[in-house]
Order: structure tokens, then C-alpha cells, then sequence
């Protein structure tokens, strides 16, 4: 397993101008990133649906790689949404899945079937050409390079360690500056000025 | 042309409608009645289409194209848009995404007596989520689509037509 950070960090010097959607990882992906304009960080709208959200973001941009950093809570809820991509088939699109096998914000209980679920292998039977799978970072170091040269969509899946939140929603720190809608207006502003 | 055709809705005039407002890509889940529809928009080439398997797999999508530049459409049934009810709040409402969708009114019936519950419940769902909404029921009510969008667009907020067309809309 790893720390959600260290996969981050791992990926963020490979970033370049990639829209990135952290997804669950966004209250650490805010403190490593160096290009805020390009991300997306949008706590959770709704459960379920940061997979479909990237795909569009990857088809409304085709030529700018868009990279989610999803989780296992978030797959289960919208297992159809893999088939949606697959035939979509964005050659943009970079599926990370963050798995801690459990669900984090609401104090650690474990997802359905948790510890036995291959979801690079669901990404593969759904119609993902490439899928890859991780539980140690020395590995995602060394291969995330090459996997962000792939053509996508690619799914990669990297085992994490829980990172569990017990304080009441409303004691949390606030991670995130900007609300959501203003990070979706400043975003779709800045793309549709750049053309 | 008998009665049923002439008060329906033509798939012809929706897909003129998305065209003229300039729609770029239509995010839906099929329904009883879009099936000439279907065949339109296929061989449409300024629209994408992108299937759910979903109801509320739609909102995302669609929220994650107008944030990328697009000008999306949803095209669902009520019953999956009953489904929907928090993808509709956290990913249309939440993000001010000013977006039609465009839901099969099943069970809609002129004198209001329905034994559908989906119809039953469909309009006090909008009006719980404070949606504003536009009933077509024919070509003659084509103009409120572009109503829809025109107010989508002014609003930032997502707006519904409601296809109400009680002899198989859409169809030929």
C-alpha cells in the first residue's frame, strides 16, 4: 500500500498541462500542485459521479490529457459508467483509482466485498484497452511515466492506505478555496479562451 | 396523416431544434419512443452521442462537457430522471450547469388522469428541486425548446422540457 499523497506526488512532475480532477485526493493534490488553473477540484458534488465528469471533460478537449484521481466508493456506485468510457474510448483519458477499501469520510467502514475486487480487471472486461494495477510506489514511480505515454483511456488502480476522517463534516478544515461552481466557470472560461 | 401524427412531436423537428441551438453533444439513455430519434441523431454529424447505462451517469457527463467548452443536451426518460435526483443537485444545480434536458414524459396523459405513477410524481419532483419546466406536446410547441434553452443560457441553471406526447412522441 501507499500514501495517497506519495501517489500524487509521484505523478506531479509528469503532469505538464493536464486538467487534472482530483476527485477524493483533492485535499492533498492542492497542497503539491503548481498550476490550480488547470485543476478541478471539486470535493463531492454527488457520489458516483467524478468518472463521468472527466470523461467529459476529456471529450469536450481531446487534445489535453485529462487525468482523475477517482475512488473504489465512487466506481461501485456508477459501474456502468466504465462501459460508457470504453466505447467513448478517449485517447485523453487517465483513470487513477485511488482503493483504501473502505469508506474514508464516513469513519472507515468497508466497501462491499473490499479486500477481493480486481478493478483493473473490470476496467479490462468493461472495454478498457489498458489497465494496470499497484500497491507499492516504488512501482507507480517508476511506471507512471510510461503509462501517461499510452494511449487512453487507461485505468490504474493503486492501493492506499485509509486515510480516515472522524470529525463531523462540519469541524473539518477546509481544504478547498474556491467553490465549485466558481471552479468550473474559471475553468471552462480559461479552455474556451486558449481555444 | 391521421389524428396521432399530426399532434405528435417529429423526431425531424427535436433534431432541428438541437441543431439551431447549436448542441454540440447529446448525453442519454434510450426510452420507448426515441428510437427514430436515435437513427436522426446518429447520422447527424455535428452531434456526438454519449449512451448511459444510468440516468444520473447523464448529469456528470454533461456537467464535465460544459466545463470542458461543450454545449450538451440530456435526453432521458422521467423514470430515470426520478432516479437522478442527486446527480441532478450536485452536478447540474451545484455547478450551474445551464443545461436542457429533454425527459419522456411516461404515463403524461391530456386529461390528467394517469395510472403511471412515474407521471404521477414527475412534476412535483421539478417542482421540488425548483426546476422550471416546459411541456411539448407537439411540432407546433417546438418553439418552446428553444424557450428552454434560451432560459438555461440566461439562468446558468439547468432547465427541463417535458415531452408529453401521449401518441408515442418522437416517433413516425
Amino acid at each position: 500500500m501507499m500514501r495517497i499523497a506519495e501517489a500524487l506526488d509521484a505523478f506531479r512532475p509528469l503532469r505538464g498541462d493536464a486538467i487534472v480532477v482530483p476527485g477524493r485526493g483533492g485535499r492533498y493534490w492542492v497542497e503539491l500542485s503548481e498550476n490550480a488553473r488547470l485543476d478541478v477540484p471539486l470535493g463531492d458534488p454527488a457520489m458516483g459521479g467524478h468518472a463521468g465528469f472527466a470523461l467529459g471533460l476529456a471529450l469536450a478537449q481531446p487534445s489535453r490529457r485529462v487525468v482523475l484521481f477517482d475512488s473504489e466508493g465512487d466506481i461501485l456506485m456508477s459501474l456502468g459508467m466504465l462501459t460508457t468510457i470504453a466505447e467513448q474510448a478517449p485517447a485523453n483519458f487517465y483513470h487513477v483509482l485511488l482503493d483504501n477499501e473502505v469508506y474514508a469520510t464516513t469513519g472507515g467502514q468497508p466497501v462491499p466485498n473490499a479486500k477481493s475486487i480486481a478493478y483493473d480487471k473490470m476496467a479490462l472486461a468493461a472495454g478498457y484497452p489498458r489497465a494496470h494495477a499497484f500497491d507499492d510506489i516504488a512501482d507507480v514511480a517508476r511506471e507512471i511515466g510510461g503509462i501517461l505515454q499510452q494511449p487512453g483511456p487507461v485505468f490504474v488502480a493503486l492501493k492506499v492506505y485509509p486515510e480516515v476522517e472522524n470529525q463531523p463534516i462540519g469541524q473539518r478544515r477546509r481544504w478547498n478555496t474556491r467553490k465549485r461552481e466558481e471552479v468550473v466557470a474559471e475553468l471552462r472560461a480559461d479552455l474556451l479562451r486558449q481555444g | 396523416m391521421n389524428d396521432a401524427q399530426a399532434a405528435s412531436l417529429s423526431p425531424e423537428t427535436v433534431l432541428r431544434q438541437m441543431k439551431d441551438n447549436g448542441v454540440t453533444d447529446i448525453v442519454w439513455l434510450p426510452d420507448s419512443e426515441t428510437n427514430w430519434l436515435y437513427l436522426l441523431m446518429k447520422s447527424e454529424p455535428s452531434l456526438r452521442l454519449v449512451g448511459v447505462s444510468r440516468e444520473g451517469h447523464a448529469c456528470s457527463i454533461a456537467a464535465g462537457l460544459f466545463a470542458g467548452g461543450k454545449k450538451p443536451m440530456i435526453l432521458i426518460q422521467n423514470t430515470g430522471m426520478l432516479e437522478s435526483g442527486d446527480s441532478i443537485r450536485g452536478w447540474l444545480l451545484g455547478l450551474n450547469v445551464p443545461v436542457v434536458l429533454m425527459v419522456g414524459y411516461r404515463g403524461w396523459t391530456r386529461h390528467g388522469l394517469t395510472t403511471d405513477t412515474a407521471a404521477t410524481y414527475t412534476e412535483r419532483f421539478l417542482m421540488a428541486f425548483g426546476l422550471n419546466y416546459y411541456l411539448v406536446e407537439s411540432d407546433a410547441d417546438a418553439s418552446r425548446i428553444s424557450a428552454a434553452f434560451a432560459e438555461a443560457d440566461k439562468t446558468q441553471r439547468p432547465v427541463v422540457v417535458l415531452v408529453g406526447d401521449e401518441f408515442h412522441g418522437f416517433n413516425r
